[in-house]
């Protein structure tokens, strides 16, 4: 199993072929109090750097990207009911989405825990 | 594009010492938020909210014909407010456009009036052109303002500048405050009770260190200010206001008074006085989104065929009522509470129903209510 991270504050948790993404501590923190999350349905099919969801905080909606291509196979239904988990545990309990990867060569581009956190770092 | 860099106002360290998030706002650096806006919010209804407001402007308008002088660029009748009292009214353009709107107190031989900071500079060219030659006006530009708001506001302050609790809702007056005067007025942005405390910039953080060092105290930033008023149903201007909004258009109706209406003299009149009488095309209201995402500023307002017929210009989330409310123009026929609006956002289709504001009641305190 390993965890990736995207210059847009997307982690990536890859198991085989499958994958769980989420935002980062980093990301939730900038974003403040979430009220809405909107996923993808399951089926569709995300392209890397594509508008994937929705995250609403009480400021502002950012959007969500994909961090490689692949085929959503499950969203979050907790972040229906309780949007803050995205605050309160975004890298577990307020995962966003699952995929299927189309193309595992696409993570190579991805940053390690040690890569992000410097790039969260760099002033 | 190259920008200004932001001004920095007399509380910037103050703020980033007690972990507020600094964002760039009105060509200030402000805090955003401290511990978060939801948290920040609830703190305000529940016990006491302190908020630095220094960026907005802060006037004197002194002269013999002052009175008659800002009679003619508001709608407010200034000739029955009585000393230490407070008035919300506007700035008008010749076709009841609103320039911004503001506070006006009179205050001995002077009006004391207090505008957006955004749009002060605009104001200040706009009164000195429009205000007779013998109007003296002075931008207090080494005068900082606090606004602590919220039902335990009172208790608070009227610990550290004892009188206080004896001003009612939209008075004011000269009271002394951690070792210096202040002029404090029985006011605010956020539906509650609670107060706006003018002060010189040099004791601001003496004075926010003691009103932040009560319990009932904490810090608030700009993004629960705007959370706050939204649900009290204030307009904020730049948003739900500009030149291109009448007093009557904006639901501000009750900022023209009686005699003003009847008499004229103010920039706009022929235009607001034929909206009052035959109702404007469109209206400020109150909406409740249905769902959970809110609907932002910008969003449009759609007939059954999808054409534009007005636009969301403010929208977010309501901490006290936990779901997405907004305020939008839309055309009188649908401006009636419990009227169906269709919204479009990114793309997408919302519904709502116009409601009545505020969306979360006021709790002024009114001399002579219980």
């Amino acid at each position: 199993m390993s965890v990736y991270y995207t210059e847009e504050h997307e982690w990536i948790r890859v198991e085989g072929d499958q994958a769980t993404v989420g935002i980062t501590d980093f990301a939730q923190g900038q974003l403040g109090d979430i009220v809405f999350v909107e996923l993808p349905e399951a089926g569709r099919q995300v392209t890397k750097g594509g508008e994937a969801a929705v995250v609403e905080s009480v400021k502002a909606a950012s959007d969500v990207y994909a961090p490689v291509d692949g085929e959503v196979t499950e969203a979050n239904p907790a972040l229906g009911d309780d949007p803050s988990l995205a605050n309160s545990d975004p890298e577990g309990e307020g995962w966003f989405f699952r995929l299927r990867l189309a193309d595992r060569s696409q993570l190579e581009g991805l940053m390690d825990a040690e890569a992000y956190q410097a790039f969260v770092d760099a002033p | 594009m190259s920008e200004a860099p932001d001004r920095i106002l007399p509380l910037d360290g103050w703020h980033v010492a007690r972990g507020a998030r600094m964002v760039s706002f009105a060509g200030y650096r402000m805090p955003i938020q401290y511990e978060g806006i939801i948290a920040e919010h609830r703190w305000t209804r529940e016990s006491a909210g302190l908020f630095d407001v220094s960026h907005m402007g802060q006037l004197i308008v002194a002269g013999a014909e002052a009175e008659k002088g800002l009679e003619s660029v508001l709608p407010a009748d200034l000739a029955i407010l009585k000393e230490g009292r407070l008035r919300y009214s506007l700035l008008l353009t010749d076709d009841g456009g609103i320039v911004d709107d503001l506070m006006a107190t009179r205050r001995g031989d002077h009006f004391y009036v207090v505008v957006n900071g955004a749009t002060k500079e605009g104001d200040i060219a706009y009164l000195s052109e429009r205000l007779p030659r013998t109007v003296v006006l002075d931008h207090m530009k080494e005068q900082a303002l606090l606004a602590l708001q919220g039902p335990k506001a009172v208790d608070v302050l009227a610990r550290l500048a004892p009188g206080v609790e004896q001003l009612g809702f939209m008075t004011g007056g000269a009271f002394a405050l951690g070792g210096g005067a202040a002029w404090i007025s029985r006011s605010g942005y956020t539906g509650e009770d609670g107060f706006e405390i003018s002060l010189p910039a040099a004791r601001v953080a003496a004075v926010a260190d003691l009103l932040a060092g009560e319990e009932e105290v904490k810090p608030v930033g700009l993004g629960a200010r705007d959370s706050l008023r939204l649900e009290a149903g204030l307009p904020l201007y730049g948003h739900d206001l500009d030149t291109t909004t009448t007093p009557i258009e904006a639901d501000l109706g009750f900022a023209v008074s009686k005699r003003r209406r009847a008499e004229g003299g103010f920039a706009g009149w022929p235009r607001i006085l034929r909206e009052i009488e035959e109702g404007p095309v469109r209206r400020r209201v109150g909406l409740a989104i249905e769902g959970r995402q809110p609907v932002r500023e910008g969003a449009i307002v759609v007939d059954a065929d999808g054409d534009e017929v007005g636009k969301v210009t403010s929208g977010g989330f309501s901490p006290m009522l936990e779901a997405p409310i907004a305020m939008a123009y839309v055309p009188s026929a649908s401006a009636e509470p419990g009227a169906e609006i269709r919204l479009v956002q990114r793309g997408k289709i919302f519904q709502a129903k116009v409601r009545p504001m505020p969306f979360v009641p006021h709790r002024y305190h009114r001399k002579g209510a219980a």
